[in-house]
């Protein structure tokens, strides 16, 4: 079980913590606008990375503040956790 | 109790305290400080169970949490049974009863015993194999084996013994207390880290806590004379918790661990009651230090199964530790030296040693120099190629090595001996460190996995590292904790070791015999009966992968997940297949290290509070009324109200009929409530609910419907607005938690620009909604001062009012379609404002009506329930609620979604009602809807979400969803039962006042 350190409120365990799916998909300022396709790669298209991916993170039992999280998945280590709208720190 | 096995030297055993306990319905005696199986062994029981395929009679193998064996059944036939418990881990206790499993009608005699015999024709996959044709048959077989397999009886009745969870932080910890383990504990404490030291067993110190052996001494000491004061020493130590019988079952991530401290299994059943058996501890170290030691490798001979074949080391601890001897006649069977530390302990106790079997050709350390000194014969460069006697053995067979290993040569000798010790060197007990993430590597000299990378903060020291001679692991362990603590004191000034054994090996996976394989039984896997004939059978049929070997054989699949024989399963993969051991890597090992009791791992989270429940402020007015409750999310909600032998129907019926004759009241406080604030939430709701906002005037009420960015139905639920940018939002009772999250991630995240606050509400409020045609004159006495008058108060709108000095929101809306209003006052006042609302109804006949009943009148009303009636993959266009999807708005969740490709398709899956031809035939909720039943394979055009019988219309109605069933209006559809099919006409969804008159209807 992870320790996440919460940007908000520190280090804690993971079952305080929901995942939430791939970060930095910007929902489109003009749907009405996109075709099919367009729409479906914001809609379902996801990565699913074996390495280092960036992923949305919400401490859902503490502070309920989204963030996002940079983590290898092929061996959990947590490389950075940043605010929401905040660059991420690590490529 | 045979006199010549006990030894009364042991200061492990207290000879004072004598034990009785029974096994297989006789009655033996023991000592405090035996195991069962150390018990059994003085009372010159080996043969304890039966195999689990061939029912060969097994013996006591081990000493400790690795034993294959000897699984018995403990506390036969009470609460407290329990299968498949390792007799080498239960310390005895006075009134212990156990028995052998897997055989009848007992462990002597065992009908299953012919399977033995049956074994040329019960190879790797024989299941696999024979029961696969004819596939239909597969039912009748399932039958058969499912009755053959398992081992051991589950309890049957509801366990008495308490359980509990409990978290630990710590600085440091240690697992396993061995020589390294002790040694890690010590510096740890010393140097200021909070530090927890566990051991599996009910002593410290390891297997050198007994090692009395003149051939390795530290400064000059015996090394348990040593150990015993180091232990004394930390036992003093603040900064150190000690748990003995703790065994670390799992290691997660981030130093996470779980670990099982028991507690009661060691005392008498009498001075358990009201103890906690099994504690599960959630242990989260900022550093681990993994001193689990090593595993002795067993021999893989023909035979090598037989009651009285025991690893070399467990006979050394039975002697040293328990005072037992496990035989009169020993021979020692190895390719190392350990097996002569055992062969010393015997001679000391004057225990008869027949003979040494010794792979190696040349044998030359210090301490089998003075073995053979005591006139005991070595046959050097021999193996044992085959075993003799059915309940314990009695003789073996022993030939030359040829040179390379691969064959025997000469003449076959017979030896006689009532106990074999094996000894195959060591394996690392890594299993907690490749569980944790670590990455192992294969040291060739030995033929040993060991860790290489580590994954979290965490270090391997001792044998589990790989070290095996005492000045080794006391060498290294130090040198690595300096590092590792980072601290220049260790604690120990320099340390005088004399070591007496070299780690000279002859490893030979699988020993050769003067037999074909096909004619011999070398069991690489005891428990599992999985030979290596099987092994090399899988890889004949192709099998290459580890993994998939080991499930076509079962090899490591048992309880005791193949802690003694993977090692050589993987030796003879490699042999035989010509490839390295190191490129084959190992299968995985996953927790927990040992079984866990179910006990455990729910711990205190059992009958009521197996799952926790939600209980609205006028719950106990329910329960005084006999309502029936249902679950709806977390809550219990009331359902029905039987009346005196009303069954659920009867309830219902009368329930509903009320309602629309003249007044019901329900609790409604389980819908989820959202109070949002804030100047931009006009604008949050056009972009989250798909109709529009901006225009609710103020006190005014609107029904919304939420979707998901795919375009389907989310949730729905009335909002109401409270001021200028102030509303209150329902949400389903289910739904709730998931609205909230979803809206805050929406703010969070998409449109942090937005001025908008959050809170959940759900708790604060008693929701009362009072219903019917006489619901205005009840809730006008409920609240006087308020004027209910249609002008003043019409449908779809909101009144700040109070109840004596109780502040209430009354909202007009309607979820039944009858005139109703809903009183939302402060929690705690909700079970006296129901009281007074029941009281003003008296006379109006006000009857209290549960979930059951408000689902039918908005059935017959044709409102969806989320969640019932949609299931995620609809739309409100295929709900036929066009109508609530704004075409003016640019945007809101979900809407581009509504006119993709998919979306827009005329064959979706739509909402409407059905008739059935037969009023009085009620549909089965998830019955399946077609056209045609005689076109096979028939087509499911969709299914019945909702079924009734009204009281109201007098007639059966449902809602389903039908493949483009918007334009099957009046068409005839059918539901196929088990024994009948069913006629339907499809309907318009609302069935019950159409025009909705009721609503504003002047009674």
């Amino acid at each position: 079980m992870f320790l996440i350190n919460c940007p908000f409120c520190g280090e804690r365990e993971q079952s305080e913590f929901k995942a939430g799916g791939e970060a930095h998909i910007v929902r489109p300022k003009q749907p009405t606008e996109l075709s099919d396709d367009e729409w479906a790669e914001y809609l379902f298209m996801r990565k699913n990375i074996k390495g280092v991916q960036f992923e949305r993170w919400n401490h859902i039992h503490g502070c309920r503040k989204w963030f996002n999280m940079v983590r290898d998945t092929s061996n959990d280590q947590i490389k950075a956790v940043y605010k929401m709208g905040e660059k991420p720190p690590v490529k | 109790m045979s006199n010549n096995l006990r030894f009364k030297t042991s200061k492990f055993i207290d000879e004072t305290y004598r034990v009785s306990f029974k096994f297989n319905n006789k009655t033996y005696f023991g000592f405090k400080g035996d195991t069962l199986a150390s018990a059994l062994l003085a009372n010159g029981i080996h043969l304890v169970g039966r195999s689990f395929k061939y029912h060969r009679p097994r013996g006591i193998m081990t000493s400790g949490s690795e034993e294959p064996n000897a699984i018995i059944q403990l506390h036969d036939n009470s609460s407290r049974t329990e299968p498949n418990v390792r007799a080498t881990e239960v310390e005895i206790y006075e009134g212990l009863v156990a028995s052998s499993q897997n055989c009848w009608p007992s462990v002597n005699f065992d009908i299953g015993g012919i399977n033995n015999l049956l074994s040329p024709i019960l190879p790797a996959g024989f299941y696999y194999k024979t029961f696969m044709w004819p596939a239909s048959f597969w039912e009748k077989y399932e039958y058969f084996i499912r009755k053959s397999a398992g081992l051991g009886k589950s309890p049957k009745v509801a366990d008495p013994d308490i359980y509990e969870h409990n978290y630990i932080h710590c600085d440091v910890l240690v697992i396993g207390a061995g020589i390294s383990g002790i040694m890690a504990a010590k510096m740890a404490a010393k140097n200021g880290f909070k530090t927890l030291l566990v051991d599996e067993k009910s002593y410290l110190g390891g297997s050198s806590i007994y090692d009395n052996s003149e051939f390795s001494k530290i400064n000059n000491q015996l090394t348990s004379s040593w150990l015993e004061k180091e232990i004394n020493e930390i036992s003093k130590l603040e900064n150190l918790e000690i748990k003995i019988r703790t065994s670390v079952a799992a290691y997660h991530g981030y130093n996470f661990l779980l670990a099982r401290e028991s507690l009661t299994d060691h005392l008498p059943i009498n001075q358990r009651d009201n103890k906690v058996r099994h504690r599960l501890l959630k242990i989260r170290a900022k550093k681990v230090i993994t001193a689990t030691g090593s595993i002795e490798r067993p021999l893989i001979f023909d035979n090598n199964d037989r009651p009285g074949i025991l690893l070399s080391s467990a006979i050394k601890k039975y002697i040293d530790l328990y005072g037992v001897a496990c035989g009169e006649n020993n021979v020692l069977f190895t390719n190392n030296d350990t097996a002569y530390e055992t062969a010393m302990s015997l001679i000391q106790r004057g225990i008869k040693i027949n003979a040494i079997i010794d792979n190696r050709e040349q044998v030359d350390s210090k301490i089998c120099y003075e073995v053979e000194k005591n006139n005991i014969k070595i046959y050097k460069g021999f193996s044992v190629v085959d075993t003799y006697g059915y309940r314990r053995i009695n003789k073996i067979s022993i030939m030359k090595l040829s040179k390379d290993g691969q064959t025997v040569i000469g003449d076959k000798t017979k030896l006689n001996c009532d106990c074999l010790g094996v000894s195959g060197g060591w394996t690392p007990a890594v299993h907690l460190f490749t569980q944790s993430g670590g990455k192992l590597k294969f040291r060739e000299e030995d033929q040993v996995f060991i860790p290489d990378v580590y994954p979290s903060d965490q270090i391997s020291v001792g044998s589990c590292n790989g070290d095996f001679g005492l000045d080794e692991i006391i060498k290294n362990t130090l040198s690595s904790l300096k590092k590792f603590l980072n601290i220049d004191n260790s604690e120990y000034k320099t340390l005088e070791i004399i070591s007496g054994l070299n780690q000279s090996k002859r490893n030979i996976w699988l020993l050769p015999s003067d037999k074909t394989i096909g004619k011999t039984k070398s069991f690489v896997d005891y428990q599992n009966d999985a030979t290596s004939k099987d092994i090399k059978l899988a890889l004949r049929e192709g099998f290459r992968s580890i993994e998939h070997v080991k499930r076509y054989t079962t090899t490591g699949m048992g309880t005791d997940q193949g802690k003694l024989g993977n090692m050589h399963a993987l030796g003879i993969i490699s042999e035989t297949a010509g490839t390295k051991m190191g490129e084959h890597g190992t299968t995985t090992f996953r927790p927990p290290y040992t079984p866990l009791t179910f006990g455990t791992i729910v711990g205190r989270n059992v009958g009521e509070f197996f799952d926790i429940f939600r209980r609205t402020p006028i719950h106990d007015w329910h329960v005084k009324n006999n309502a029936e409750f249902e679950n709806v999310g977390q809550w219990k909600r009331a359902w029905y109200y039987p009346k005196e032998n009303e069954n659920m129907h009867q309830a219902v019926q009368r329930e509903s009929k009320a309602a629309r004759d003249s007044a019901g009241i329900l609790d409604a406080s389980t819908l989820g409530k959202i109070d949002i604030q804030g100047t931009d939430a006009s604008e949050f709701l056009n972009r989250v609910y798909t109709n529009a906002w901006s225009k609710l005037a103020v006190g005014k009420c609107r029904y919304g419907l939420m979707l998901n960015e795919d375009g389907m139905v989310y949730d729905d639920g009335v909002t109401t607005r409270l001021g200028e940018n102030h509303y209150i939002m329902t949400t389903t009772t289910g739904g709730a938690a998931n609205v909230l999250g979803k809206l805050e991630d929406y703010l969070q995240t998409e449109w942090p620009e937005l001025d908008v606050y959050l809170s959940s509400v759900t708790d604060h409020y008693a929701t009362i909604s009072v219903c019917g045609p006489n619901s205005k004159k009840i809730v006008s006495k409920v609240i006087p001062d308020l004027d209910f008058s249609d002008e003043n108060f019409p449908h779809m709108s909101f009144k700040n009012a109070k109840i004596g000095n109780i502040k209430c929101k009354v909202m007009r809306i309607s979820f039944t379609g009858e005139q109703s209003y809903e009183i939302n006052i402060q929690a705690n006042f909700g079970k006296s404002v129901w009281e007074k609302c029941m009281d003003a109804g008296k006379d109006f006949n006000i009857t209290p009506y549960g979930t059951e009943t408000m689902h039918l009148l908005r059935a017959e009303k044709g409102f969806i329930i989320v969640g019932q009636d949609t299931d995620a993959t609809l739309t409100p266009i295929d709900l036929q609620m066009d109508w609530i999807v704004s075409k003016k708005k640019y945007d809101f969740i979900g809407k581009r979604s509504l006119y993709r490709s998919d979306t827009i398709r005329e064959d979706r899956k739509q909402l409407v009602g059905l008739l059935t031809e037969n009023p009085e035939e009620v549909l089965e909720e998830g019955a399946q809807i077609v056209s045609d039943v005689k076109k096979s394979p028939i087509e499911m055009l969709g299914h019945v979400t909702s079924s009734y019988y009204s009281p109201n219309l007098k007639k059966s109605i449902a809602l389903g969803v039908v493949k483009s069933g918007k334009n099957m209006l009046g068409q005839k559809l059918i539901i196929p039962m088990e024994n009948k099919n069913i006629n339907v006409i499809v309907a318009d969804p609302v069935f019950f006042d159409k025009e909705g008159k009721r609503l504003n209807a002047k009674l």
